[in-house]
């Protein structure tokens, strides 16, 4: 039943775009509409339940958790976003140039960006973190050096396999500059690899944001983040299980639809891993 | 095969110079001087003076580079500002509970994403296929901390079956050291059984598309042993470099499940250090972390052609 799986398939891209729509959306509406200020105190209602008033109930400052998370939203999509952004320009300018230029440059260029690789995202982020300090620009800069590394041997790769095509001698022989052939002719066929992972990058960077929030390393209070929310929340567990619930499935909904969606932008971009994962 | 891992070896030493380099670096780059951060508010030039000579920090940026590996080499990390103990010390006291964790993890995670990944390639495309990747796909969009947080709740506020928080080294509990392992462990193998379950699956779909299996099905070889004998060790391989880099990356996440557990490992003890600019500590764990993960994968590379003999170069 060839169709079956083909139709799942469409259906997890389509739940996956609907999810990161939805995520796209609230990340954009936050800014000039939330049910309550997401910083505004109100001492009397502290841990108040889910309720009509409070659909996700409240924190332990009595501040309406569903506004924060919408606001969460805002600042994780920005942060992320910036940073996938930071990494495509800044791999894909250093890989795709070492990988056309080749020689002694693009064989140092490989070595550090393998060293680089050789540290573990999140650990390069805390560690440059530790240098710049926790602010939401700093989130930004750790998450898009610590993802220039792999960034960049994808660009190289994909530079190295087209620097002998023919299209890409003749330019040269044509006289055109390195810089134009390079923009014109090497690049445009980057894109659809470097698409690909920026998806699954999106993801990642998330995750490692809410994960730098949650250990107060992230994006600082009073802004609200997702990780912060939970690493705030979860003292109060055993009496308002909700200021960890709501966050917490708001992050798992936002991973769950960015990689639906980057599956199924991979099949549909890069037909060689169709019938994979 | 000796020629292979001398290659592999020799490949390792400028990644590992270069992570050197580059942890050296990071500390290097925060603003201000080490030994004035290191002094906070005490105001005495003489002592200052006294630090920067005994760090080398009155010498060039190259000069420091050698002394500090110099001391790295002979075993001296530096000492802690904060806690006033030799960093490798620290190192050494906290590590045991982090690989205890990692490896109990990925132990746990290969147990159970192997046959589901080699399960769903056998049933690809079909219903317990696309329940397997679903199901990854879920697992993998769960954070860690959020589902330790929610293992606390379920199993320590509301069950009242296991401890929430804490641990207990194996020296002094004994078996009852293990109670404390359970909830974190859980939380960290459930994106790791999706990562592994993946790869396992990719693999052993392209397994199951060559010749010799259709010639072992031909043969009259039952399912269960085209899969056990001729599917699962040649599409282990792949899997294996996942498992690789799965256990580094744990090694750096250990500070997010460490913090939610309170647990005394070396990734919480990285980020108090980060918190209390505690900058020997951090760069002693930052250090360490990213030889291992370096390690882990020479490893893995050292294995590698025992399970793909096609790789004896």
């Amino acid at each position: 039943m060839p169709s079956s799986p083909k139709r799942a398939r469409r259906a997890n891209l389509v739940i996956g775009a609907v999810l990161v729509g939805l995520l796209l959306l609230i990340a954009v509406v936050n800014l000039v509409y939330t049910p309550y200020g997401p910083l505004d105190v109100n001492i009397h209602a502290r841990y108040a339940p889910p309720s009509l008033h409070h659909w996700f109930g409240t924190d332990e400052f009595g501040r309406d958790i569903l506004s924060r998370i919408m606001s969460g939203a805002g600042v994780s999509t920005t942060v992320s976003v910036c940073s996938v952004l930071f990494a495509l320009l800044a791999g894909t300018s250093i890989g795709a140039v070492c990988g056309y230029a080749g020689g002694w440059f693009d064989r140092l260029a490989a070595m550090l960006i393998d060293a680089l690789m050789a540290f573990p995202g999140l650990l390069l982020a805390l560690g440059i973190m530790t240098v710049v300090g926790p602010s939401k620009w700093g989130v930004v800069i750790a998450l898009g050096l610590a993802y220039t590394p792999s960034v960049s041997r994808i660009a190289r790769g994909a530079a190295l396999s087209l620097r002998q095509r023919d299209y890409v001698v003749a330019s040269q022989t044509m006289g055109n500059s390195g810089a134009w052939t390079l923009l014109r002719h090497v690049l445009p066929h980057c894109v659809a690899p470097l698409l690909v992972f920026s998806t699954s990058l999106f993801g990642s960077a998330l995750l490692a944001e809410s994960a730098l929030s949650f250990l107060g390393l992230g994006v600082p209070a009073p802004e609200p983040t997702w990780g912060g929310m939970l690493a705030d929340g979860r003292t109060a567990i055993d009496q308002a299980i909700w200021v960890v619930l709501f966050p917490g499935a708001a992050i798992s909904l936002a991973l769950f639809g960015i990689n639906l969606f980057g599956d199924g932008v991979r099949d549909l971009l890069d037909p060689r891993m169709k019938g994979g994962m | 095969m000796l020629s292979y891992i001398i290659k592999r070896i020799s490949m390792a030493v400028p990644t590992v110079f270069i992570v050197t380099l580059l942890v050296f670096g990071m500390i290097r780059a925060i603003p201000g001087d080490p030994a004035s951060l290191m002094l906070g508010d005490l105001n005495d030039p003489a002592l200052l003076q006294q630090m920067r000579h005994s760090f080398g920090l009155d010498q060039s940026i190259p000069a420091q580079f050698v002394i500090w590996v110099s001391h790295l080499l002979s075993g001296d990390f530096g000492m802690s500002i904060v806690r006033h103990q030799p960093v490798l010390e620290l190192i050494r006291e906290t590590f045991p509970v982090t690989a205890e964790i990692v490896l109990a993890a990925t132990f746990l995670a290969c147990l159970i994403a192997i046959p589901a990944g080699l399960f769903a390639a056998w049933m690809q495309n079909r219903r317990g296929d696309l329940a397997v990747v679903m199901g990854s796909i879920m697992l993998v969009s769960i954070p860690s901390f959020w589902a330790g947080i929610l293992l606390i709740w379920l199993f320590g506020v509301k069950l009242h079956l296991l401890p929430t928080f804490g641990y207990q080294p194996f020296s002094q509990a004994g078996w009852g050291s293990f109670k404390y392992l359970v909830l974190p462990v859980i939380a960290v193998a459930l994106g790791e059984i999706a990562v592994v379950t993946r790869m396992m699956r990719a693999s052993s779909i392209e397994v199951l598309r060559l010749e010799y299996i259709a010639h072992a099905r031909a043969k009259g070889l039952s399912e269960r042993r085209v899969l056990l004998r001729h599917t699962l060790p040649n599409a282990f391989g792949p899997t294996l470099t996942v498992i690789g880099l799965v256990l580094g990356h744990l090694l750096a996440g250990g500070a997010v499940i460490e913090t939610v557990f309170t647990l005394p490992g070396m990734g919480r003890l990285l980020v108090e250090s980060i918190y209390s600019r505690d900058y020997p500590v951090v760069q002693g764990c930052l250090l360490v972390i990213a030889l291992l993960y370096v390690l882990t994968n020479l490893v893995v590379d050292l294995l590698y052609p025992i399970f793909d003999p096609r790789l004896k170069l």
